[in-house]
C-alpha cells in the first residue's frame, strides 16, 4: 500500500485552527529553520483512509488466538480503555499542584497496594516505563543498596542461561559483569553451578520463576537463601507472573526486588510495542532507593525518566485489578495455566514438548526431531500458522531449546479457540510429513510473503526519500 | 467479579479431566506447599464493569482540571485534533505486540517507518529509530551512544530540564560514567569551552532551554566538534517548524520529548522519546529500527532491522537494554504530523510563540514584574512575580494553571491553544492581585 | 569447506596468515555457521589487539559473534571495504581479511590445516 507522504498531494490541508488572535512574534533568523519542512499534506479522509488501511493490515488480540510466549497476550478490556481517557486523567500537567492531583495520586496509591499485596512487595514506585526499564531500576535498587553498605567490591550479577537478553543487558547497564550460569536439563536453576557462581563478589541473582521455559523452579527457597547467604540481593524479573499472580508471591519466595509488566500480567494494551509500564516493587528496606516520582519526592533519589511514569497505563491497569479483585487474580492464573497445559495436552502426540511434564502459564515445543525428519523448521510452522488465522508463537526462545516454538494461551480463551488451535497443529504436523514444500515458503495469503531481511540489514533503507 | 475467563466451570473441569486432575490447584504441584497462599489475597473484591467505571471516574473528579494552562515545564497544552484522538485507539494497533511477524504487522511497521521519515524530516537528521521511552531517557541514551573506549564523560547544559538532567546522571550512576553539568549564565549555557577536556564525549544542549530561551545552538556545536565530542540536541519537535533544526545546527544526535506531537498531559505519561542521528551513527542507535526491504515476489516490505544491536541478540554487549518503547505514541505523532501537514505545525510553532510573546508583554507592563533573562524566547519565558503564591492561587481559582515556580521567578507557557481573551483575563487577574 | 593449507587456524574459526604484518579473517566454516553476514564492526588502526581476546564481531539477521584476536600486536590497517560489503566475507572468506596485525609479540594456540579440518570436524 501507499506510504503517507505518496498520498500528499502539495496544498492539501486540515482546517484545525483559527487564524492568530495576537500580533506575531518576530524571530531572529539567526535562530530561523532555513530547511523546507517536508511533511506529508493530505486532507482528513486521506489521513482516515490511511491509517484504516494500516489498521487492516496488523493482527492484535482482538483479532484472534495470539499465543506468543512470554508476552501474556491476554484480551485487553474496553473499559480500561475508556477509564484511561477519562479527561479528568488525560488533562492533568504532570507539575500541577500537588492538591490539584488527588486523583491521580489516589490511583498510584491504590494500585501500589494492589501490586503489593499480589507481588509480596512493601513498596512499589511505577516510574520505569516498560519492562526492560523496570530491571533497570530494579537492578540500580540493588546497586544503591551495596554502594550504601560500602560494599562496593561486589560487581557481579548473576544470570541463568534460559533468561531473556534484556536480563544481562541490563546487569551491564547498571556496571555489573554478567555471570552466566547454565541451566539445568528441565531449565531449572542448577545449585551446583549457582553455588560455584557465588562468592564475594556477587551482587544479587536476576530470575524469572517459572522460567522461561515455564516450569515452576521448585528449589526457589534453596536458591534465594543461597545468594543471600552469600550477600548479594534476589531480583524478580515479573515476566511470567501472570502464572501464579494469588496463588504464591515472589516476595514469599524470599525476592527482595521485582518489575511487573503491566502491559502483560494486567492487562493492558501493548500497542504493536508499547507504551507499556514496568512497576517495581520491593521489600521495605530497599524502600530508600525507589526512584523518585511522584510518591518519593526528596532530594538524592535517582530518576529513571521525567515525572511519574506512564500513568495512563497504570490507570488502565488499576481499572483491571479492581474488576478482578481478590477471586479475579488467582482465577486468571490458574486459568492461564490450565490453559496453557490443556492446549499442551492436545498438541503432544504430534509437536513434542521440550519438557513433557506439567507446565506453568507456558509450555515450549523442540522441533528439532521434527525439523530432521521434515526439513520443515520451527520457523516454517510458525508462519503456516498464519495462513490459518493464528498469530505465531514465539520463535527460537528460550535459547536453551533448539527449534523452539513458545505457547502461551493465556486464561482469556475458550476451550472451543484451544480445541481449534490444537487441531490446526496437528494438521500442520501430518502437512508436513505428505506435503512441506508449501510451508517452506508460508504464509501465502498475506499482504507480503517473507521479507528478505539480510537485505534490509546489509543496504538498510530506513526512511523515505522522494526519487 | 470476573476475569475474563470465558471458560464455564462445566469446561474447566472437562480441560482438567483431560488432565487427570480434579481441581486447577495440582497444577501448581511444583511448588513447595509452605508457600502457596492459604487464605485469599487481602484486597477488595473483584467489582463488575458498571461498579469499575464508577469508581475510576471518582478518581477522576478527584483531579483538579484547567481550562487555560499557562504552564508548560517539558508537558505542553497543545490543541489534539479529533482525529488523533480516535485513530490510535483502534483495538488492531492497539493490542498488537510488538511486530515480530512481518507478514501479519506491515500496518505497524509502516506506521513506524513513516514516524522515522517524518522525524528525520523535523530534525534534519539521517536516520530516527522508533522510539524511546520519552525526552529524558532519549538523552541518556544518546549520552551513551556516544560514549567509546578513548571518551567517556557526558556533559549536560545546567539550562535543560531538571528531570533530564536527574535521568542522564542516573544512567551515569549505573554504567559508572562521568556526568559534568555545564553552568548557566543570563538563562542560557556559559563556559562550556572550559570543560571540554579530551575526555569528554559528548555534550547535551536543551534547545529552547528549560527557560525558555533560545541557545546559540551552532555556536555550541561548534565548539563541541572542536573539541573532537559529539553534539547531542534536545528539541521541542514542535519549535522545530521554526527553529534551525539540529542538523543545521551540526548535531550528532537529536533527541526530544514527543508529547507535544499529539500526546495528551496524561499526569506524565505515556509520553515519547525521539532519537535521530547521522548516518555515521546509525548502528549506535538503541531501540527497534524498522526498515525497508522486499518479499521474493519483489512487493515492499517492512521489517524491523538492524537487530543485532539489540539486547535480545547482543545481550550483555547491547549498549541499551530497551525493547519495548512507545511504539503507539509513535504512532500518534506520525498521525498528528500528517494531520496538521507542515503548514499546520508551523502555524502551531508560530502562534504558541506569538502568545508566549504577548502574555510576557502584558504581564511585564504590571508593577514588579519582569523577564529575568534577556534575549530570544520561544513559547516560555521567566519573570520575577511578587506575591508569588497569592497570584497562583487566584489564577486557579478562576481556572487558569499559572506558570511554574523556578528559581528566581515564573516560568510561564503559552500555546495555540489559549486565545487572547483568556491570556488578557489571566493578566487581569494577576494584576488584581497585585493591585490588592 | 575450503581450507587453504598456508594458513594458519584458531579454535574460535578465525584464520591467520604471516608475513611482513599478520593478516587475520574468518574461516569459511565461520561464515557459513554465520549464515548471511549483514555488518561488522571493526577496530581502528593504531588499536592494541591480545590473543585470544575480542578486537570486533560480525552480525548476521539474527545473531552477532565476537572476532577473536590470534595474536598481541598493533593494528596497522583495517579492512574498511567490509563495512560496505560485509558479503564479502561470505563469498570470499579468505580474501576478505579484516585486520593486518605488526608488532606481533604472542600467539594464541594456532592449528594447521589438518588439525583445524579434524577441529571443524568434531565441531560439526
Amino acid at each position: 500500500m501507499k506510504l503517507i507522504f505518496e498520498r500528499s498531494v502539495p496544498g492539501r490541508r486540515s482546517a484545525i485552527l483559527p487564524s492568530c488572535d495576537v500580533e506575531a512574534a518576530p524571530l531572529d533568523e539567526a535562530f530561523a529553520r532555513q530547511r523546507e519542512l517536508r511533511l506529508p499534506e493530505l486532507s482528513e479522509t486521506d489521513v482516515s483512509r490511511h491509517y484504516t488501511e494500516l489498521s487492516k493490515q496488523v493482527y492484535g488480540v482482538n483479532c484472534g488466538f495470539y499465543p506468543l510466549g512470554s508476552c501474556t497476550m491476554k484480551y485487553n478490556p474496553r473499559i480500561d480503555e475508556e477509564a484511561a481517557s477519562l479527561p479528568g486523567f488525560t488533562g492533568i500537567h504532570p507539575l500541577a499542584p500537588e492538591a490539584d492531583t488527588k486523583g491521580c495520586r489516589a490511583v498510584l496509591d491504590e494500585a501500589a497496594r494492589y501490586l503489593c499485596e499480589i507481588s509480596g512487595m512493601d513498596a512499589m514506585t511505577f516510574q520505569p516505563a516498560a519492562g526492560a526499564h523496570g530491571e533497570f531500576t530494579g537492578v540500580l535498587l540493588i546497586k544503591q543498596y551495596h554502594d550504601a553498605r560500602g560494599e562496593r567490591q561486589r560487581t557481579k550479577i548473576i544470570v541463568p542461561d534460559s533468561a531473556h537478553g534484556t536480563n544481562p543487558a541490563t546487569a551491564a547497564m547498571c556496571g555489573y559483569e554478567v555471570v552466566n550460569i547454565a541451566s539445568s536439563a528441565d531449565g531449572c536453576v542448577d545449585l551446583d553451578a549457582l553455588r560455584a557462581a557465588l562468592g564475594p563478589d556477587t551482587a544479587g541473582l536476576m530470575l524469572t520463576n517459572p522460567n522461561t521455559v515455564g516450569i515452576f523452579d521448585k528449589n526457589i527457597l534453596e536458591i534465594t537463601r543461597l545468594v543471600h547467604e552469600a550477600g548479594g540481593l534476589c531480583y524478580y524479573d515479573g515476566a511470567n507472573l501472570n502464572a501464579v499472580m494469588g496463588v504464591v508471591r515472589p516476595g514469599d519466595m524470599g525476592f527482595d526486588c521485582i518489575h511487573m509488566n503491566l502491559h502483560k500480567t494486567f492487562a493492558t494494551p501493548h500497542g504493536g510495542g508499547g507504551p507499556g509500564a514496568g512497576a517495581v516493587g520491593c521489600k521495605d528496606f530497599l524502600k530508600d532507593f525507589l526512584p523518585r516520582s511522584a510518591l518519593m519526592e526528596g532530594e538524592g533519589r535517582l530518576q529513571v525518566r521525567a515525572f511519574a511514569g506512564n500513568f495512563l497505563v497504570v490507570v488502565r491497569a488499576l481499572a483491571y485489578l479492581k474488576t478482578l479483585g481478590r477471586e479475579g487474580v488467582p482465577e486468571a492464573a490458574k486459568n492461564a495455566v490450565l490453559n496453557a497445559n490443556y492446549l499442551m495436552q492436545q498438541i503432544k502426540g504430534s509437536f513434542e514438548p521440550a519438557f513433557d511434564r506439567v507446565c506453568m502459564h507456558e509450555f515450549v515445543l523442540d522441533l528439532s526431531r521434527f525439523k530432521k525428519e521434515t526439513g520443515v523448521s520451527a520457523l516454517d510452522v510458525a508462519k503456516s500458522l498464519i495462513d490459518r488465522g493464528m498469530h505465531p508463537p514465539t520463535m527460537y526462545f528460550p535459547l536453551i531449546v533448539h527449534e523452539a516454538l513458545m505457547l502461551e494461551p493465556t486464561e482469556t480463551e475458550s476451550k472451543q479457540t484451544l480445541d481449534e488451535a490444537a487441531a490446526v497443529f496437528r494438521d500442520l504436523y501430518r502437512q508436513a510429513y505428505d506435503d512441506p514444500e508449501p510451508m517452506h515458503t508460508a504464509p501465502h495469503g498475506t499482504p507480503i510473503g517473507r521479507p528478505d531481511e539480510v537485505k534490509a540489514s546489509r543496504t538498510p533503507v530506513l526512511r523515505w526519500r522522494q526519487d | 467479579m470476573g476475569s475474563y475467563v470465558p471458560s464455564t466451570p462445566a469446561e474447566r473441569q472437562q480441560m482438567l479431566a483431560a488432565l487427570g486432575m480434579e481441581d486447577a490447584l495440582q497444577l501448581y504441584a511444583d511448588v513447595p506447599e509452605a508457600m502457596l497462599l492459604t487464605g485469599p489475597l487481602d484486597l477488595p473484591a473483584g467489582k463488575s464493569e458498571l461498579q469499575v467505571r464508577g469508581e475510576m471516574e471518582a478518581l477522576a473528579a478527584q483531579n483538579t482540571r484547567y481550562g487555560t494552562i499557562l504552564r508548560g515545564a517539558g508537558a505542553y497544552d497543545h490543541y489534539i485534533p479529533s482525529i488523533v484522538k480516535y485513530i490510535p485507539a483502534k483495538e488492531e494497533f492497539l493490542t498488537a505486540y510488538t511486530p515480530y511477524q512481518a507478514e501479519i504487522s506491515q500496518g505497524i511497521l509502516q506506521s513506524i517507518f513513516e514516524y522515522q521519515t517524518m522525524i528525520c524530516e523535523l530534525t534534519g537528521m539521517d536516520v530516527s529509530n522508533a522510539s524511546v521511552y520519552d525526552g529524558a531517557t532519549a538523552a541518556a541514551e544518546a549520552a551513551a551512544m556516544c560514549r567509546d573506549r578513548k571518551r567517556s564523560v557526558t556533559l549536560i547544559s545546567g539550562a535543560a530540564h531538571p528531570d533530564v538532567i536527574n535521568t542522564v546522571r542516573t544512567y551515569c550512576y549505573g554504567t559508572g560514567h562521568a556526568l559534568r553539568v555545564v553552568p548557566v549564565k543570563d538563562g542560557v549555557t556559559d563556559a562550556l569551552k572550559a570543560l571540554l577536556t579530551p575526555d569528554v564525549s559528548s555534550f547535551i544542549v536543551q534547545q529552547p532551554n528549560f527557560f525558555g530561551q533560545l541557545e546559540d545552538a551552532k555556536a555550541l556545536g561548534a565548539l563541541v566538534h572542536e573539541a573532537g565530542a559529539q553534539y547531542v540536541m534536545s528539541c521541542n519537535p514542535i519549535s522545530l517548524a521554526i527553529l534551525a533544526s539540529p542538523a543545521e545546527c551540526g548535531a550528532d544526535v537529536a533527541v526530544g520529548e514527543g508529547q507535544p506531537l499529539g500526546l495528551p498531559l496524561g499526569w506524565g505519561g505515556p509520553y515519547l522519546g525521539i532519537m535521530a542521528a547521522t548516518q555515521k551513527l546509525m548502528r549506535k542507535l538503541p531501540g527497534r529500527i524498522v526498515g525497508q526491504t522486499t518479499d521474493a515476489e519483489g512487493r515492499r516490505a517492512f521489517v524491523l532491522s538492524l537487530q543485532a544491536r539489540e539486547q535480545h541478540i547482543r545481550r550483555e554487549k547491547a549498549s541499551s537494554n530497551i525493547c519495548s518503547n512507545e511504539a503507539l505514541c509513535a504512532l500518534t505523532a506520525g498521525l498528528y504530523l500528517a494531520t496538521m501537514g507542515p503548514e499546520g505545525l508551523q502555524e502551531v510553532a508560530r502562534q504558541s510563540m506569538a502568545k508566549a510573546h504577548y502574555l510576557c508583554s502584558e504581564l511585564c507592563k504590571l508593577d514588579g514584574v519582569a523577564r529575568v533573562y534577556p534575549g530570544a524566547f520561544f513559547h516560555e519565558f521567566v519573570t520575577t512575580l511578587p506575591r508569588q503564591d497569592a497570584v497562583l492561587a487566584a489564577l486557579s481559582k478562576a481556572g487558569i494553571l499559572g506558570g511554574l515556580p523556578v528559581d528566581g521567578g515564573v516560568l510561564w507557557c503559552a500555546t495555540e491553544k489559549v486565545t487572547k481573551a483568556e491570556l488578557d483575563r489571566a493578566v487581569a487577574i494577576v494584576k488584581e492581585v497585585l493591585a490588592g | 569447506m575450503n581450507i587453504p593449507n598456508e594458513l594458519k587456524y584458531t579454535k574460535s574459526h578465525e584464520w591467520l596468515k604471516e608475513g611482513d604484518v599478520v593478516e587475520v579473517g574468518i574461516t569459511d566454516f565461520a561464515q557459513d555457521a554465520l549464515g548471511d553476514i549483514v555488518f561488522i564492526n571493526l577496530p581502528e588502526a593504531g588499536d592494541e589487539v591480545v590473543a585470544g581476546e575480542r578486537f570486533g564481531d560480525v552480525e548476521s539477521v539474527k545473531a552477532v559473534s565476537d572476532l577473536l584476536s590470534p595474536v598481541s600486536g598493533i593494528i596497522c590497517e583495517v579492512n574498511e571495504e567490509l563495512l560496505d560489503a560485509p558479503e564479502l566475507l561470505n563469498s570470499d572468506p579468505y580474501g576478505a581479511w579484516i585486520i593486518r596485525v605488526e608488532q606481533v609479540n604472542d600467539y594464541e594456540a594456532l592449528l594447521d590445516a589438518a588439525d583445524y579440518e579434524a577441529h571443524c570436524a568434531e565441531e560439526a
